[in-house]
């Protein structure tokens, strides 16, 4: 058990820190969102040719391993500048469930342009009905021969607007909230009977609803076995969970930096205001929650990438002490910044957004409190 | 980073297994099972044996008989030792006092006390806290005058845990006029408990037990040889120790064990109509403080490891003081509320060893309340909650 850096990390650290500060200025960044396709291109392709897009990926498919302590690396510096690029859902979401599920051609096939730069994807997952219950799929595909014709709604697809090709949750069997009976296909985003309506999000990202008609899908888009797609689902979002806590903290550290950062310029009563001990002790809670989530965060990382077995129920422990944390933290933020805190103008009130939808991304605060409890039970 | 053990973490973990299942007393160890209160002897005896092995002071350097184990070693020893419910190391000695003299005592003070500590032979305790200085630690007003080879030493000393057991006590004293700056004003003496001219009276604390004390010194002569360190330094080297002291607070492993117990006994109890781990409002409860002290547990194995890495425990280790204290309160709640109306009763010395009277409530429910009360001490001594976050906001945020 260790808790060092190798060089290797710390280089991969640096680089992406140095992008952060050098590159991504909330001016930058604004004008980004603000953009048509809501993420920069040019970064996209920066993140490729710096090696960026490996990280979640192990060396046979090209990557660089896909240690969850590396991903994390890069999730915290992305946090701090509030990235918007779709590297989360597009890489380490989409692209993970190809490395996990696919087989060789289409990992050949799909991560290699990935890795390059030259792909978008996202995994449409979600429905309206379902919340955070990864079985609940009503989207169905029926088998005709050498293809499946698929009929469904996926709600908030996380880089739904821009993906050129999308992993989809079908239900191949069974009823809505069977657990066996869920398949995995891959889909372009072209094919006739898929529409899809694109959307920002209120922390500037991106997503989509997307519409399913009668779309003809052939059996070799299959991703893996049929029926049997959902512990492939839960592994690779239980890492993306991961990952997501990971730019939560690096958003943790700038929100709590920036707050004490503001209260020693910010002056009422004819001195700086953090200078009053009421805020000072409030300041020291948020400091104290960003290292204990911290702390849960390299938990997690390091179990994924050990070999104990318990790691759903270290991810929910990060997840749920994650989401407490960042709900205090973002809204102390705002509140200790006073009413520019409110505006759209200072970077704090878009940290507070990401923080808050973090919060409700892949399984609520209780959502994990609660499936902490359950795999409590059985570890 | 990595989160397995190496062959050799896990040989060293069987190692302590196997001696805690051979050496650990089997009377002890059903006191504690029984929630029934540690005595002296007990204490001394347990940590007697860990100084046979060489392994009861795991934080000293090797040349003074600490045992040279790495962070994670130590990790594995305070919870291999927590499962087995071993009592930890009383820390006035070992952990306190301790690495003020191997740090900044001379030859002579090495040798003529960290032996009788490290064998456990000498109780030491801890003057710090006097009537009218708590948080503001630095405005004691106990005196120390020089006369020759000696000082005359005046005042009175509270919250003085345990000091009814201390052969020694260690005292921030005023060697300086009342109005010199308390960075060169301070000094640290040690002090034989056996000097007629001190009186030790005890304090009650709420769960109706004699935990601390008053202790008050008249005109009591103290060798000039028992002076750690410089005079008018000793400020200097109590906030060293101090820093020790908050790593030594977050107690992962007993509250550990303490959580263990809070998720059997809720098992245990009936509530309405199912167990109370199953009502889902109490499971959430225990959830969120099991993942805090899961967090906690590796907040205090990152700072380890950077001790280990030869950084000094820095602000961080307020961090430890503050959830520590909080987390350990929090169990004890838990285990209040399972108590339900068996919280109540107060059936004096049922949780000493040789009373003879009627036990009340199933197992400890009835000691649930005391502890509960007693425990609040916590977030209140070594240096308040407040005050840990006072330091994080001057030392980390620079606030």
């Amino acid at each position: 058990m260790d808790f060092k850096l190798s060089e290797e990390q710390q280089m991969l650290q640096d680089s992406v820190a140095r992008f952060i500060a050098q590159d991504y200025e909330f001016d930058k960044r604004e004008k980004i969102v603000a953009s048509e396709d809501g993420y920069s291109k040019d970064n996209w392709q920066l993140f490729a040719d710096l090696g960026w897009l490996m990280v979640p990926f192990s060396e046979d498919v090209g990557g660089l391993g896909g240690s969850a302590i590396d991903l994390m690396l890069v999730m915290q510096e992305f946090g701090k500048g509030m990235v918007v690029e779709p590297f989360l859902a597009s890489a380490v979401l989409a692209g993970g469930l190809v490395a996990e599920a696919g087989s060789d051609p289409q990992k050949e096939e799909i991560l290699t342009a990935l890795i390059e730069g030259g792909l978008q994807l996202a995994f449409a997952y979600n429905e309206p009905q379902s919340r955070y219950n990864l079985a609940d799929v009503a989207t169905t595909a029926e088998l005709h021969g050498d293809h499946y014709v698929v009929n469904g709604h996926k709600a908030v697809v996380l880089n739904g607007k821009a993906a050129d090709q999308f992993v989809i949750s079908v239900r191949t069997a069974g009823t809505r909230r069977d657990h066996d009976g869920i398949s995995l296909l891959l889909v372009d985003a072209q094919t006739q009977g898929l529409s899809r309506h694109g959307y920002a999000t209120v922390d500037g990202h991106q997503a989509a609803e997307v519409n399913l008609e009668n779309v003809k899908v052939p059996v070799s888009a299959l991703l893996g076995t049929a029926g049997k797609a959902l512990p492939v689902i839960e592994k690779v979002i239980d890492r993306t969970t991961v990952a997501l806590c990971a730019e939560a903290v690096g958003a943790m550290e700038s929100a709590y930096k920036k707050t004490v950062e503001y209260t020693q310029t910010r002056k009422q009563f004819g001195v700086p205001i953090g200078s009053f001990q009421a805020l000072q002790h409030r300041m020291a809670d948020m400091f104290i929650e960003c290292e204990q989530a911290r702390s849960i965060l390299q938990m997690a990382a390091m179990q994924l990438d050990g070999n104990n077995g318990v790691a759903p129920k270290a991810v929910s422990a990060a997840k749920s002490r994650v989401g407490k944390a960042a709900r205090l933290i973002g809204q102390e933020a705002v509140q200790l910044h006073g009413g520019i805190g409110v505006t759209q103008e200072l970077d704090v009130g878009h940290l507070f957004k990401r923080l808050t939808t973090i919060q409700f991304m892949f399984g609520s605060t209780d959502f994990h409190t609660q499936r902490f409890i359950q795999h409590a039970k059985t570890v | 980073m990595n989160i397995d053990f190496t062959g050799e973490e896990l040989a060293f973990r069987d190692e302590v297994r196997n001696f805690i299942k051979q050496k650990f007393p089997a009377d002890i160890r059903e006191k504690i099972q029984n929630s029934i209160q540690l005595e002296k002897d007990d204490l001394v005896r347990w940590q007697k044996i860990l100084y046979e092995k060489g392994w009861a002071a795991a934080n000293w350097p090797v040349e003074y008989g600490g045992t040279g184990w790495t962070s994670v070693q130590k990790h594995i020893f305070a919870n291999e030792a927590g499962q087995a419910g071993c009592p930890e190391v009383v820390a006035f000695g070992m952990k306190m006092v301790a690495p003020v003299i191997y740090n900044f005592g001379n030859e002579e003070q090495k040798q003529r006390f960290l032996p009788d500590i490290l064998a456990s032979n000498v109780w030491w305790c801890q003057g710090y806290s006097e009537p009218n200085a708590g948080s503001d630690l630095a405005s004691l007003k106990t005196t120390a005058v020089r006369d020759g080879d000696e000082y005359i030493v005046n005042g009175t000393k509270t919250w003085t845990t345990l000091a009814q057991y201390a052969d020694w006590i260690f005292c921030l004293v005023r060697t300086g006029p009342p109005e010199q700056k308390n960075q060169i004003a301070i000094s640290f003496l040690l002090i034989d408990m056996k000097e007629s001219s001190i009186t030790v009276s005890p304090i009650y604390t709420l769960d109706g037990h004699p935990e601390v004390n008053e202790v008050r010194f008249h005109n009591v002569r103290v060798p000039v040889a028992n002076r750690i360190g410089e005079e008018g330094q000793g400020w200097t080297y109590a906030k060293l120790l101090l820093t020790h002291e908050r790593t030594n607070i977050a107690r992962v492993a007993a509250s550990k064990q303490k959580m263990e117990k809070v998720k059997k006994q809720a098992a245990q109890t009936s509530d309405s109509s199912e167990a109370l781990s199953e009502n889902n409002a109490f499971a959430m409860k225990m959830a969120e403080v099991e993942i805090e002290l899961l967090a906690l547990e590796y907040t205090e194995l990152r700072t380890l490891s950077a001790i280990s890495t030869g950084q000094a425990p820095g602000p961080e280790s307020s961090i430890l003081k503050i959830k520590g204290t909080e987390v350990g309160q929090a169990i004890d709640e838990l285990l209040v509320e399972i108590a339900g109306y068996y919280s109540l009763p107060f059936v004096k010395d049922q949780f000493m060893s040789g009373f003879d009277g009627l036990p009340i409530g199933p197992g400890a429910a009835a000691n649930s309340a005391p502890r509960y009360f007693n425990n609040r001490k916590t977030s209140i001594f070594g240096g308040s909650n407040e005050i840990q976050k006072n330091i994080i906001c001057k030392a980390v945020l620079g606030l």
